[in-house]
């Protein structure tokens, strides 16, 4: 996108800066720390039901602990891994699909009826199959995060081909595009929107489906963390995985969105 | 058009004749909707010819078939005498709603015809439109995207884009609809600066009388469904037009006379509305 530069303006280490310092941060952090206030409070006794739930004090001293070894890391590692697998396969095979499906009448015909037939099954109904399936329980998460992402990403897609104002298909057709100009021209274009609309869905379908699956047929990971954690009885250690997925699941959207708004400069993703 | 004060009758530009068309809907579980029928028209090399005619007559369909994105069941469409069918660089049309692509900036919309076509560089076209985007006072905005622009530039921008074609007749369906009053005003000078500076050839289609009225060589008003020309009006007023024209004797009597016809074809809707199974057939637009 040759005016991303001119659109982007000042330097990113300028721009982290002024964020730092916005409203939009403020509020956000403010947020943050009042729901951890509020937790600590009701631990301490504010709101009974919550007796069972160790206190934030608490869970941030079990964090140091797991961050000290190498084992949290590699769990990191191993989520991110699969659900990068995951997510950059959806989008090859989906993006394409999507596309093939909007842009060819026959296509379609041929195959989004069994499309329909595969998209309402929950990936982890997919679990025992892919477990037949695939040679190594790596590659059976692998899929079943493939599998959250991919449905997503090819309705988004056939969803913004459809969704093209015909005006802007004819107007390039009278002007004089070829077929091919138009797909690549036009049809590409007006549909980046939608891709990234799925694609900001998809990334968090993918860390959902990972964690699962992770915590059913996994050896390692943050879902198997946590999980392992709770098979020890060890709360603060449940709470430092579901933190962990949380921040993993919001540092992976943010990388969406840049990767969004560089490819529309255009418009912002929100 | 001896009136408004052209150089030269350049063989670039093209007449435009339709002959007996007639467009008929078939849509499956409802009555055929005849939107056009035996509807003959010319627009003269050169001219300024504005179609007026009440709203869901067939003059979307009609402005379709002229550019080549729809086909009629029968009859022909000739640009100076030669049959045409699809669409084609040598017919622009210019929408209701605005076409720009909105991930171009306004200057790669306006170059984005002659990439394709290919008929002139790629410095020539960028040269063209830029002088285009100065005449509608839009040069400073040629790296904008449209969504940062007004209503009325998005408008200026696409006449550009059209006219940086060079078309032989460019097609205006009702380019200035939804556009607030004061802009549309501007809009309807801007086009008339362009209109004297190319020389073009237009049909320019819109459903109220004073926009033809002002922009108008001649006026062709169009019955209700099935749609025909009815009426030919000369608009001999004098070029250039500003808003004095409005209290001259000579436009209240053009006025009157396009509004005549025009009334007796609002009549008819509302006789026919009042018969149910007529309310069946009549489709909009």
């Amino acid at each position: 996108m040759a005016n991303a530069a001119a659109i982007s303006g000042p330097t990113f280490g300028v721009r982290v800066r002024k964020f730092v310092v916005s409203k939009q941060f403020t509020r956000g952090a403010l947020a943050v720390l009042g729901f951890f206030v509020l937790w600590q409070a009701g631990s301490m006794g504010l709101f009974p039901f919550m007796h069972a739930i160790p206190t934030p004090v608490t869970v941030a001293g079990s964090f140091w602990e797991f961050m000290s070894t190498g084992k949290y890391w590699q769990s990191w590692m191993d989520s991110t891994l699969r659900v990068m697998y995951g997510f950059v396969a959806a989008q090859i095979l989906g993006i394409p699909l999507g596309l093939g499906m909007g842009w060819n009448r026959n296509f379609k015909d041929f195959s989004y009826p069994l499309f329909e037939l595969m998209r309402p099954i929950p990936p982890l109904a997919w679990v025992p199959v892919s477990i037949l399936f695939w040679p190594t329980n790596e590659s059976s998460i692998a899929f079943i995060t493939f599998i959250g992402a991919f449905f997503t990403i090819v309705v988004n897609v056939l969803g913004g081909v459809s969704a093209i104002p015909r005006q802007l298909v004819d107007a390039a057709v009278s002007f004089g595009a070829s077929p091919r100009q138009v797909f690549w021209r036009i049809v590409l274009p007006a549909t980046i929107p939608s891709i990234v609309t799925g694609m900001m869905v998809g990334i968090g379908i993918t860390w959902n489906v990972v964690i699962a699956a992770e915590m059913i047929a996994g050896n390692t990971g943050l879902g198997r963390l946590t999980w392992e954690a709770y098979l020890a009885g060890h709360t603060p250690g449940i709470i430092v995985g579901m933190i962990s997925i949380g921040v993993a699941g919001y540092v992976s959207s943010m990388a969406v969105k840049m990767i969004g708004d560089w490819l529309m400069p255009w418009k912002k993703v929100f | 058009m001896a009136n408004n004060g052209k150089k030269q009758i350049d063989n670039t530009k093209g007449e435009l004749v339709m002959e007996n068309v007639t467009r008929v809907f078939r849509i499956p579980g409802a009555p055929a909707c005849t939107a056009l029928r035996e509807c003959s028209l010319t627009v003269p090399r050169g001219s300024l010819t504005v179609l007026v005619g009440p709203s869901g007559c067939g003059k979307s369909t009609l402005a379709n078939i002229a550019a080549g994105y729809d086909h009629p069941d029968s009859g022909k469409v000739l640009i100076n005498g030669r049959p045409v069918t699809g669409s084609g660089r040598d017919r622009i049309m210019v929408f209701q709603e605005t076409a720009l692509w909105p991930w171009m900036t306004v200057m790669k919309n306006a170059v984005f015809g002659p990439a394709m076509a290919g008929h002139i560089s790629k410095a020539e076209a960028e040269k063209k439109a830029m002088a285009l985007l100065k005449k509608v006072g839009l040069e400073e905005f040629k790296d904008k995207y449209p969504a940062q622009l007004s209503g009325g530039m998005q408008r200026r921008a696409e006449l550009c884009r059209a006219l940086v074609m060079d078309p032989k007749v460019m097609i205006l369906d009702e380019p200035f609809r939804g556009l607030d009053v004061m802009t549309r005003e501007l809009m309807q000078e801007y086009l008339l600066t362009l209109y004297r500076d190319t020389g073009l050839t237009m049909l320019f289609i819109t459903s109220e009388i004073e926009e033809a009225l002002f922009l108008a060589d001649r006026i062709l008003v169009m019955t209700n469904l099935p749609g025909t020309v009815k009426t030919e009006v000369d608009v001999d007023l004098p070029r250039p037009r500003d808003f004095h024209v409005l209290s001259t004797e000579r436009y209240r009597q053009i006025k009157a006379q396009v509004m005549d016809s025009l009334y007796e074809e609002g009549a008819k809707i509302f006789a026919k509305l009042d018969r149910a199974e007529d309310l069946l057939g009549t489709c909009a637009n």
